[in-house]
Parts: structure tokens; C-alpha cells; sequence
């Protein structure tokens, strides 16, 4: 009986005296969690269909364009395409699998002169800002690792998706270009830019299941 | 000697066709050996597109000299027995077929390898074969034994050229020399 005398007449006193501040406090509440919600949800994570994907670099060496690809690598994407800023883009590649199919190139990469595989093992790419750029078309800035060095590159990224719900599979690819010797690949000897190009193109094509439509 | 110096000479533009891609086949065959055996360094790099570059120029200038060949009757050999005039006749011919068909071995084994040539660094050639490693090994040896058989065919033409010269001294090695008068 008590407890009823007691907590009734509160009740009764905030249901009539303090309805706009309870509303209020809803408000502010509901505001919280569905606020940072439409803002930055988070995107849930894609799963990347590693067989079916693939990332290659071509260099050139006096003018022969010389393409060689990685085999292993892993990424952590959660991106929502009508909202791409919210999402992020991680890759971790293993220098140990690039492969030019030319036996005596593939065994000159993982040495110290090139991609140092002992003391480097993975290349890494790590977002920091994702923007739409057309219809279908993303912009992906962030930070390079490779063989120690870190650089900002801007990424283009074009999508393009077939099927239709949790059958849909996404196609990322895009290309873009760096510079060998900003992250000291090619060392001593081969620092020469008139042998082997400074620039190295990679292209990337990249198969994802999970990515919300766009 | 005055009848040597008077004697019916090739052509000055076959003359330059000739002693050119003397030099150019020469070449390509010595660095041709040498790169092969070099380790992983830009020297080997550099002599690999050499050889390439000297094998697609030996390629042109060869169809361009076999043009000119067809259309221009050389000079009359000294006499020799019919069997030389033959053997030297079948070593022209083989000659000419090697001329062509080394390069376009390397070529082909170059792109089959993986490596488009791009001649000088600069004009990019078009692959007539796939990228194929099994097919790399396969016109690699082909490439090789062609070479091997142009400079041994090459051995027959200057050893015969050479027997002619000093042997018969019958000016026959004149005719592919400029006029010392």
C-alpha cells in the first residue's frame, strides 16, 4: 500500500505536470539513436570473391609493358553505394604472391631490391574517405603501405552489380597509378627510370558479395 | 688487277643491304649468346632488347633486300664446277630464308613469353601469338636452332667466299666490294 501511495502520486504528477519535458526527453532519445543511425550507419561488410577477383600491376621496362598479378589478398569493404562516404575499404596483399610468369623475374620480386618479402610481407591499403564521383563511379582516398613507405592515392573505382538480392554480386574495378621508387621498389641498379618506368599502373577488378544495391 | 677493279659489281644498294646486315646479323648472333647466360641485371635487360631490336631491323631490311634482289640481276659469278655454283646457289637461298625466319621466331617466341617488342623503346610491334608459356617453350628452342643454322650457314658463305678469295683469286669477292678506283 505504501508503495502505490508512493509511486502513484509521482506518476500522476509527471503525467500531468511533465509531459513536454517527457516528449522532450523521447525526442532528445529518439534523436540519438536514430540520428548517428542515418548519418553513419554502418554498411554491413562485403565478402570478396577472391578467385574471381584480381589485382595486377604492368611496369615497363625500356617501353615493354610487363604485367604481373597478386594471388593472395584480403579486404575488408563495408560500403552502402547511395552512401559511400560512411563506408571503408581495407586491403592487406601479399607481396610473396605477385607473379609476372616469367621464371626469372618472379624469383628476382621477393628480394630486398624489390618488394622485400621477408621484412614486407603484406602491401596495404586503408581508407580514409569515400565520395561518389557519377553514376556508378567512387572515389576512394587513402593511405598506401608498401614496403614501408606510406603515400595518400586517390583511387577510381567503377561498380557495377548483377543479380538481385542476396544473389548480387558487385564488380569494383578501376586503375590507377603510382611510383615505384616512392616505396623504393627497384633499388641501387634498377633506380634507373630509363630501364625500368617509374610509373606502375594497377588495375584492379574486384567481385563482392553483400554490397547493398546501389 | 685492273680487270678485278673493272670487273661487274652488285649494286651499291645491295652492297649496303649486304655488309649492314653482316654486321647487324653478326651482332645479334654474339649478343644473342652472351645475354642468355647473364644474371637478372639491367646489362641483361638492355642486351635482351637490343637483340630484339636488331632482329625485327635484320627482318625489315631482309624483305626489303629480297625485294631488291628479285629485282635486280647480280652480277655473274666467275666460272666453277656446277656442284659450287649449286651449293653456293642453295646457301643464298637458305640464307634469305633464315634472313626472315629467325627473326620471326624470336618475335613470336619474344610475345609468346609475355614481352611485346616495342622497337627503339618507343614503336610498339603487334603480337601474331598469344602470351603462352607452353607455347614459349616450344618456339624457344625453334628460335635457337634456327640461329644456331643461320650462323652455321653464314660459316659455308664466308668460307666460301674466303676460298674464292684466296684459293682461286678469282675476284669473286670483288663484285661484293665498293670500287677501290
Amino acid at each position: 500500500m505504501t508503495r502505490h501511495d508512493v509511486i502513484h502520486p509521482m506518476r500522476e504528477q509527471r503525467m500531468s505536470s511533465s509531459t513536454p519535458l517527457t516528449l522532450a526527453l523521447a525526442a532528445a532519445l529518439i534523436g540519438a539513436v536514430v540520428q548517428p543511425a542515418l548519418a553513419q550507419p554502418k554498411p554491413a561488410a562485403a565478402v570478396l570473391q577472391s578467385a574471381a577477383s584480381e589485382i595486377a600491376f604492368t611496369t615497363r621496362q625500356m617501353g615493354v609493358p610487363v604485367e604481373g598479378k597478386f594471388s593472395k589478398f584480403s579486404a575488408q569493404i563495408s560500403l552502402d553505394p547511395k552512401q559511400p562516404e560512411t563506408g571503408s575499404v581495407a586491403f592487406a596483399i601479399d607481396t610473396g604472391s605477385a607473379r609476372f610468369g616469367a621464371p626469372e623475374i618472379d624469383a628476382e620480386v621477393p628480394k630486398p631490391t624489390w618488394l622485400n618479402v621477408g621484412k614486407f610481407p603484406q602491401a596495404t591499403f586503408q581508407s580514409s574517405s569515400i565520395k561518389t564521383a557519377g553514376a556508378g563511379k567512387f572515389e576512394v582516398a587513402g593511405k598506401l603501405g608498401i614496403k614501408g613507405a606510406v603515400r595518400d592515392v586517390v583511387v577510381p573505382v567503377q561498380l557495377q552489380q548483377a543479380g538481385s538480392g542476396t544473389g548480387m554480386t558487385s564488380t569494383a574495378s578501376g586503375s590507377f597509378t603510382i611510383k615505384r621508387l616512392d616505396f623504393k621498389v627497384g633499388e641501387a641498379e634498377w633506380a634507373d627510370t630509363s630501364m625500368l618506368g617509374n610509373d606502375v599502373v594497377v588495375r584492379f577488378k574486384l567481385v563482392l558479395s553483400g554490397l547493398p544495391p546501389q | 688487277m685492273a680487270t678485278l677493279h673493272t670487273a661487274p659489281r652488285y649494286t651499291t644498294t645491295a652492297m649496303a643491304l649486304h655488309w649492314v646486315l653482316a654486321v647487324l646479323i653478326l651482332g645479334a648472333l654474339a649478343v644473342g649468346l652472351t645475354m642468355t647466360g647473364l644474371p637478372f641485371s639491367p646489362l641483361r635487360l638492355k642486351l635482351y632488347n637490343w637483340h630484339k631490336w636488331a632482329g625485327i631491323s635484320i627482318l625489315l631490311l631482309s624483305a626489303l633486300r629480297l625485294l631488291w634482289r628479285l629485282t635486280h640481276r647480280p652480277p655473274a659469278a666467275p666460272p666453277m664446277p656446277p656442284w659450287q655454283a649449286r651449293a653456293a646457289q642453295a646457301a643464298h637461298l637458305a640464307l634469305y630464308a633464315l634472313f626472315l625466319a629467325v627473326p620471326l621466331a624470336g618475335w613470336a617466341y619474344s610475345s609468346s613469353a609475355g614481352f611485346p617488342i616495342v622497337l627503339f623503346g618507343v614503336l610498339p610491334l603487334p603480337d601474331f601469338v598469344p602470351a603462352d608459356r607452353a607455347l614459349a617453350a616450344t618456339l624457344k628452342p625453334v628460335h635457337v636452332a634456327l640461329a644456331w643454322t643461320l650462323g652455321a650457314v653464314v660459316v659455308l658463305h664466308v668460307a666460301g667466299a674466303l676460298k674464292h678469295q684466296f684459293h682461286q683469286r678469282d675476284g669473286l669477292l670483288q663484285r661484293m666490294l665498293p670500287s677501290r678506283t
